[in-house]
């Protein structure tokens, strides 16, 4: 287990920091508690009654995973390789998020399905919903672990107390109001979330940029210690490891910017479930297009102080240029601060830190246990109970993979680049899902037979790559073999589907209206635009087109 | 924090009938105050040479309460309109 070096980071909190970050907590619990008086069936705790504004629905959307990996592992990726880690967000989620909002969408929210394996169980039948039900849940098992083991490290780091015990205390937190207000209060607690986030870290940036003389003075910096690399996006070497400048840029679109993120973005249930939460098809649709602009903006705040920790922490220069220091780079950001803020502001920054490994794991707690409970629980074990069972399980389900998350944070405290161990889980459960759903939702002749059998040796794929990268068979350093893996998964899914569908029977066009495109009346599939939904600037097309070209704009600035 | 408007708490399928603006902006007038005056009275000028001149206290302070007026404003000018018929589809 990585033991932080204390009095390096041991941050100088006084009362007021504690104060503020008591004021954060009781705030935290106060939305749980009103969040369950708004609970009176399962839809109200597991789709919060499908009632939720796009603006809320959006923010929650991003704050769901403005975790521990984004704001830790985001700041260590720029710390190390600099500008190439904007790809995460530029190339790696907005395109993704846009395509969601206007292609997927429809299907997942008009077909009123309450997660995305029970699309699966429509489209495919029973053995494709079971692999993605099961590897959904044990992925989100894990990664609440990542999260946890974070959150816990900041604990033990500022109060000294010892890891396990934070660990247990921060877990109890946010079990109390997940389990209050199911996913209302935890979608609530993210939008909180996200503005204490930002919060936190804009003065740190502020200040950060100050202190190293402004944009110029950073790549001054930058540019004399560790090269120019690290100031452009592409082609982005480092990141990938790959030596040619044609493979890096072919693996960060087709394996990060396609397979990985779209995988990421369009399949996995802690985001679609926050879409699925909203009101409308229209608002359901312009959820991950509202997001999709204050995510161009977080590398902003999260690699530029990475970066701007690399150019002028002590610790952190020794660290990149000899390679040998007491400290990680995913102590970046806790340096930055150490070395930057007083009093007041380090408190809202600690919260801020704490805040965005709470929304985190209460992503991913809140999935689980809807997954858990409709798609395992209620669809194969204990069938047909009245809905106040089901909302009572999903309450005892939270506790449960509470417990379990706490034996998972234990073992990815065994990897020192976080980011990399979760690239590895996403490449092993998502790109193979997102071939299949791509697949089964333009070809209507797909069969569940394909459904499956595309999954298990997708997944079979992106794990023989790990395995062979793991035991250095296969030579690739940085963060291409998650790339890779998740390339090849894809590939081996689609083409597996297609063989095993030309040889069996497919469903029959009745059952398949709502949820594949050709097959799908076209006003089944368009948003209203009357009402709440009215006016140009509601309509998904259009904010998702203005969206891409920001982005474009963004890459060409900083390529 | 305050429970929003004019719904009450009738009619069991209604999540999300309070304002979660009102709750963030409260939680933000709270920040905005405690570091203002932070930035005033307590921050010593080592700190301020610390964080390369600026007194980040005192400007974080009145971002917050500049915020956190803007979200009393929205919710003021466009509160929740609960609708007295829901439609979703649940038992």
């Amino acid at each position: 287990m990585h033991v932080l070096a204390q009095e390096q980071l041991r941050l100088d909190a006084g009362p007021v920091d504690y104060l503020l970050l008591a004021l954060y907590f009781a705030f935290v619990l106060g939305i749980g508690l009103l969040a369950r008086r708004s609970v009176s069936s399962s839809l109200d705790f597991f789709l919060s009654g499908r009632s939720l504004p796009a603006w809320v629905t959006g923010l929650a959307f991003i704050a769901a995973n403005l975790g521990a990996v984004e704001i830790i592992g985001m700041s260590a990726n720029g710390a190390q390789y600099g500008m190439p880690t904007m790809h995460y967000f530029w190339v790696g989620a907005i395109p993704a998020m846009l395509f969601l909002g206007v292609v997927m969408m429809p299907f997942y929210y008009g077909s009123k399905v309450r997660s995305v394996p029970e699309f699966m169980l429509r489209r495919f039948g029973k053995a494709a919903h079971l692999v993605n039900a099961i590897s959904f849940a044990v992925a989100q098992l894990l990664i609440a672990g990542v999260n946890l083991f974070l959150l816990a490290s900041i604990v033990n780091v500022l109060l000294g107390w010892p890891l396990w015990v934070s660990v247990i205390i921060a877990a109890l937190i946010v079990l109390s109001y997940t389990g209050l207000g199911g996913l209302s209060a935890a979608i609530y607690n993210e939008v909180l979330q996200f503005f204490v986030i930002v919060a936190a870290l804009l003065p740190l940036t502020v200040v950060g940029m100050i202190k190293v003389g402004g944009w110029s003075g950073l790549v001054d910096k930058i540019s004399a210690q560790y090269g120019a690399n690290e100031l452009s996006a592409w082609p982005g070497n480092e990141l990938t490891g790959f030596g040619s400048n044609f493979l890096s840029v072919l693996g960060i679109v087709f394996g990060l910017g396609f397979v990985l993120a779209f995988g990421y973005w369009t399949t996995n249930f802690v985001e679609v479930q926050r879409a699925m939460a909203s009101k409308s098809m229209s608002a359901a649709q312009r959820t991950p297009i509202i997001g999709a602009f204050p995510k161009m903006l977080i590398p902003f705040l999260v690699i530029i102080p990475g970066m701007i920790a690399g150019a002028s922490v002590q610790e952190m220069m020794a660290l990149k240029q000899t390679g040998e220091s007491n400290v990680e780079y995913n102590d970046a950001l806790l340096l930055l601060m150490r070395d930057l803020l007083p009093n007041g502001i380090l408190g809202i920054a600690l919260a801020g830190l704490l805040a965005s490994f709470m929304a985190g794991m209460a992503a991913n707690l809140s999935s689980f246990n809807t997954v858990f409970t409709y798609d395992i629980w209620q669809a194969y074990i204990v069938r047909n109970r009245p809905d106040s069972y089901y909302l009572s399980m999903g309450r005892w389900v939270t506790v449960g993979s509470t417990v379990v998350a706490i034996g998972t944070a234990f073992i990815a405290s065994g990897y020192s680049n976080l980011m990399d161990y979760l690239q590895q889980l996403f490449s092993l459960f998502n790109a193979p899902l997102f071939a299949t759903f791509i697949l089964g939702m333009f070809w209507k002749r797909m069969t569940p037979a394909a459904g499956w059998s595309g999954l298990v040796f997708g997944t079979a794929a992106s794990l023989s790559v790990f395995l062979m990268a793991e035991t250095g068979v296969l030579e690739l350093p940085g963060q291409g073999a998650s790339f890779v893996g998740a390339g090849a998964a894809f590939v081996v899914d689609i083409v597996v589907s297609v063989v095993v569908s030309l040889a069996t029977r497919p469903k029959p066009a009745a059952e398949l209206v709502g949820l594949v495109y050709g097959l799908t009346p076209k006003e089944d599939r368009t948003a209203s635009n009357t009402g709440e939904d009215a006016g140009w600037y509601r309509r998904p097309a259009l904010l998702a087109g203005i969206a891409l070209v920001i982005v474009v704009v963004l890459n060409i600035i900083f390529g | 924090m305050s429970a929003s408007n004019e719904n009450g708490s009738r009619g069991g399928q209604r999540a999300g009938v309070f304002d979660v603006r009102q709750v963030i902006a409260a939680l933000f007038v709270l920040y905005g105050l405690v570091c203002t005056l932070m930035g005033l009275f307590g921050t010593s000028s080592r700190e301020i040479e610390q964080a390369a001149g600026v007194n980040i206290n005192l400007w974080s302070g009145i971002g917050m309460l500049v915020f956190a007026g803007a979200f009393i404003l929205w919710g003021w000018l466009r509160p929740i309109i609960v609708p007295t018929e829901s439609d979703t589809e649940s038992s």
